[in-house]
């Protein structure tokens, strides 16, 4: 099969119209997978066997004309709970792990017809900014096999990009969703806090953490939110907001909005290459009608020192439960209970996971909670009222999604900091909860840069909207890896 | 010299809600092993607590029967520690906001009268259980985790082993009213730490305090913290130091054993739970918790005493249970005898519930029955002796007057059928008058029970004596 579709609508009009079947496409996928991962190392499992049944099922009762997934194949992180297939979050600790329900994201997906094409790689507990960490080995770029995917949703931006599947879940603590998706130059949205369910996300940082679409274009983001979003009654902090029509809020039309680019956003650190792209991507929406002025976020250069707190503070205690007792793997190894701990966790985490269990567990102590925690919390609030100032006079905020393009594999990750100093700029967003994309901005010596829109709380249609007038007024989203040419169902 | 002491007691109580603070799992006792758990319970990957609203309104009761003020703005916090029944290796409590605090209660020990602080009340869950097989496994019961539970640290207020035991027996009262929990020991829905410490009269720094274990009871809550307070008392005098240690109760050699000596302090690292938002608590809600919380067990010893004129005893034995003393409530409101009605309650009924354990609620036996019985006593239709095959009767859930009449254990009162058999059984017994005239006495019993006989028990005691001697004197 040598068609290629750009995007969902394309997809379903001709699945629609029978001019394939969901078997076909399914089987074309798996082959492109299975094609590509030699190269990529995308998946952690492709679910051949039951995805092949779940599309021949979709033949047999019809898709479904109204609902855009019908018989659509979609990846989904390897965090996310799927029922019966196994899911590892990309750890030793989860090696043999196979749910017994599945994440409501899974649910509403499953529900709209999609089909479960495999789970994606990830860095070890989304802890990652390279998808370098994970148990089942490094996730590569399929602009540059050389290079990162970003992290820490990289195989779900690698396979999105390779042009394996027009729609993949990720997962965003502080930038795991729209780094990769820059690095990629694929279109990845980390929804305002609370507005999809995290029932069935393997924690990471639980105040942080978002599950969001990642895909080809704004179009397909915006289609899959409507499905994803919503209030679900399992999960406490998710918002019984009405959820709009997202396709619907895309016009393309961005006169008069407002634009604030943080100074903050385009100072050092950032490549310089980067920051002509992303200041060209600035003009190219004045042009197209927006008013854009520099604005500050004063205190979102200490965002990252906030988040290396808060986020391992809570990933300490949200992995406390793999314990080796109940599921996952155990130690052989153990002679008392003390030791079944110490053992089971020692063999069954990884370097970074470890890293960041211990970093947290002393964050938390009785003596350095109040220097540490607390502190962080403060700057977290400060943060969050930099934003506001900010949202009372502009609509959105605009600037790089990551300070690079992809890296090389190995490069970063001798150095922590380096790595983490990588997030400084999407992480600003899970700190405040708010709706941020990155959208393809064109192309840095051959790699892709992405620009990030940020939104007021569960402002998603305007920050998907500015996204799409971007997106349909420059071709850079056009712009595919040579892995996917042709290789596309 | 003299020493004062000083106790700490932390009770967690059971709310008796229909599912789990955090999960849909029902809160079901005696089931299979982790028959009544789901993922939530589980600690599953991926799973979020859904907090259950129920519990934070049974809190409320709780606080405000504990004259305790509740912090509108409140939020749930994680208490870390690994244990293999505590499957999220966190347990969802509440740290520096609890639900409630400040609050007190009201004891009384021999007559005197003492208010006990309450320094907070929080909510939390409850862990599962581990039990160990002699095999060499180890097994994990989840149906407990996750049971709702609060906690009530007092302040150190409590300066006597008997103090202790009155706070204890008066806490469980009035949480028993509120109905948010059985709050029994012997089921685990109450459960109490204890710790104690001694210091010399008049000094204002603390003793180092020890924890008793093992206490499963009021009973032995006392008797340890008695032991307990001899023996530090002996080893300051002694000239020795009271280390930081928790020691275990031994119920049968009435002593506190050593269990482990403490080093430092446990640090739980406790941080805001990020799964569950906070908790916020309108006055509007405070206010119609307030409106339908029932009248506390003191205001009904009250008024057992000024209207219905029991004594203060009676008052407080019926007031040991908020269904006890509806129970009374309702039969002395269909007209019973309040005396009686607490007679039987606190007599035969009682036997009868020790006898087969069971609650009162339990039973067949309803307050319009037991008034029904008591009435048809106090009115003359069935006599005492009667009375106890009626409330066997009653017990097994048979209406008094239904049962009277089929039985026809109606009492024979009416002087115009007595008198005849009265009669004949004189007629019948010409000895007995005669050792009567002689001051034999026992000759009138003699009489008595051959008229009872004549009436298959059915005569008035009452009505045959005094027809039997007016004939006598007759004679």
């Amino acid at each position: 099969m040598t068609q290629q579709f750009d995007n969902l609508t394309e997809l379903h009009q001709a699945l629609v119209n029978k001019d394939l079947s969901a078997t076909e496409l399914t089987q074309q996928t798996l082959t492109n997978i299975h094609d590509h991962e030699d190269a990529l190392n995308a998946y952690v499992t492709v679910n051949d066997d039951e995805a092949l049944a779940q599309a021949k099922q979709a033949d047999e009762s019809g898709i479904d004309a109204d609902n855009v997934f019908s018989g659509v194949p979609v990846a989904y992180k390897d965090n996310l709970t799927t029922k019966g297939l196994l899911t590892t979050a990309a750890s030793k600790i989860l090696y043999n792990f196979k749910p017994v329900y599945d994440a409501d994201v899974v649910t509403r997906l499953r529900a709209a017809g999609a089909v479960t094409i495999g789970k994606t790689n990830l860095d070890e507990f989304a802890m990652g900014g390279s998808t370098e960490t994970s148990y089942f080995g490094t996730v590569h770029n399929p602009w540059d096999t050389t290079k990162v995917p970003g992290g820490s949703s990289g195989g779900s931006a690698a396979t999105v990009a390779a042009g394996d599947v027009l729609a993949a879940l990720g997962s965003d603590t502080g930038g795991s969703i729209r780094q990769p998706a820059a690095f990629n130059g694929i279109v990845g949205l980390k929804p305002t806090y609370g507005r999809v369910s995290r029932w069935g996300l393997i924690a990471f940082a639980s105040s942080l953490d978002q599950i969001g679409p990642m895909t080809q274009n704004v179009t397909d983001a915006a289609a899959m939110m409507n499905v994803i979003a919503g209030r679900d009654e399992r999960d406490a902090t998710s918002s019984s907001k009405e959820v709009p029509d997202y396709v619907a809020g895309l016009s393309g039309d961005i006169k008069g909005l407002k634009i604030g680019v943080p100074k903050e956003f385009l100072g050092d650190g950032i490549d310089e290459g980067v920051r002509d792209q992303i200041k060209t991507a600035i003009k190219k929406l004045e042009a197209l009608g927006a008013t854009v002025d520099e604005v500050s976020l004063p205190h979102s250069t200490h965002g990252i020192q906030a988040y290396y707190i808060l986020g391992p503070s809570e990933a300490s205690s949200n992995l406390q439960r793999f314990d080796g007792i109940r599921y996952g793997y155990r130690t052989p190894n153990a002679k008392n209970l003390e030791e079944l701990y110490v053992k089971t966790r020692s063999e069954g985490f990884g370097d970074e996971v470890k890293r960041r269990i211990m970093l947290g567990t002393f964050a938390l102590s009785a003596g350095s909670f109040d220097a540490f925690f607390m502190k962080a919390a403060k700057i977290r609030t400060l943060i969050i009222e930099d934003f506001k100032k900010v949202f009372a006079d502009y609509d959105v905020i605009v600037g790089p999604t990551a300070p690079t393009p992809a890296f090389g594999i190995g490069a970063e990750t001798k150095d922590p900091m380096t790595m983490y100093m990588n997030d400084m700029l999407t992480v600003p967003a899970n700190l405040a909860g708010l709706p941020a994309v990155s959208v393809p901005a064109g192309l840095v010596d051959g790699l892709p840069v992405g620009l990030q829109v940020i939104g007021r709380p569960f402002d998603e249609s305007r920050v998907l909207n500015t996204a799409f007038a971007f997106e349909q007024n420059t071709t850079f989203h056009e712009l595919k890896p040579s892995m996917s040419k042709g290789g596309r169902a | 010299m003299n020493f004062q002491t000083t106790i700490g007691l932390e009770v967690h109580v059971e709310l008796k809600t229909n599912s789990k603070i955090f999960s849909p799992s029902p809160v079901e006792f005696g089931d299979n092993p982790n028959a009544n758990t789901n993922v939530i319970d589980w600690g599953y990957p991926g799973v979020l607590p859904t907090p259950n609203k129920g519990v934070v309104e049974y809190g409320m009761r709780a606080a405000l029967a504990l004259h305790a003020k509740i912090n509108q703005h409140t939020h749930f916090d994680r208490k870390n520690y690994f244990y293999p029944d505590n499957p999220k290796a966190y347990q969802i409590s509440q740290s520096d906001v609890p639900l409630a605090q400040n609050g007190w209660i009201e004891i009384d020990v021999d007559g005197k009268k003492k208010k006990i602080g309450i320094e907070e009340m929080h909510i939390e869950e409850d862990a599962g259980k581990n039990t160990h097989n002699p095999n060499g496994y180890s097994y994990v019961d989840l149906n407990r985790q996750g049971t709702p539970l609060i906690e009530i640290v007092s302040k150190p207020d409590i300066a006597s082993p008997d103090e202790a035991y009155a706070y204890l027996e008066t806490l469980r009262q009035r949480i028993q009213f509120t109905g948010v929990s059985d709050v029994k020991m012997e089921e685990g829905s109450m459960r109490v730490d204890v710790n104690i410490s001694i210091r010399p009269y008049g000094t204002d720094k603390f003793g180092t305090k020890t924890e008793l274990k093992n206490l499963n009871s009021f009973n032995y809550v006392k008797k340890g913290l008695q032991f307990e307070e001899q023996r530090q008392q002996r080893v300051l005098l002694s000239g020795g130091q009271i280390q930081q240690e928790t020691r275990r109760y031994d119920e049968a050699s009435n002593e506190t054993i050593l269990m482990r000596v403490k080093e430092g302090a446990d640090d739980y690292r406790y941080f805001p739970e990020p799964d569950i938002p906070n908790v916020e608590i309108a006055d509007d809600w405070i206010k119609q918790i307030e409106e339908t919380m029932p009248e506390m067990p003191e205001r009904r010893r009250q008024r057992y005493v000024d209207d219905l004129g029991l004594t203060d005893y009676d008052a407080m034995v019926l007031t040991q249970t908020k269904e006890m003393s509806d129970f009374f409530e309702a039969a002395v409101a269909q007209g019973a005898d309040a005396k009686l009605t607490s007679n039987y309650l606190q007599g035969d009924v009682n036997a009868y519930l020790n006898d087969n354990h069971l609650d009162l609620q339990d039973t067949k036996l309803t307050p319009d029955h037991l008034a029904g019985m008591i009435k048809l006593q106090m009115d003359g239709t069935i006599s005492s002796k009667m009375a106890k095959k009626v409330f066997k009767a009653i017990m097994d859930g048979e209406e008094p007057n239904d049962y009277v009449k089929a039985h026809n254990l109606v009492q024979l009162s009416d002087p115009a059928q007595l008198q005849p058999i009265i009669d004949g059984v004189l007629d019948a017994n010409a000895q007995s008058i005669e050792d009567f005239k002689n001051g034999k006495d026992r000759a009138v019993g003699f009489l008595v029970g051959q008229i009872m006989k004549q009436t298959h028990g059915q005569a008035n005691p009452k009505i045959v004596n005094k027809l039997l001697m007016t004939s006598l004197n007759a004679r």
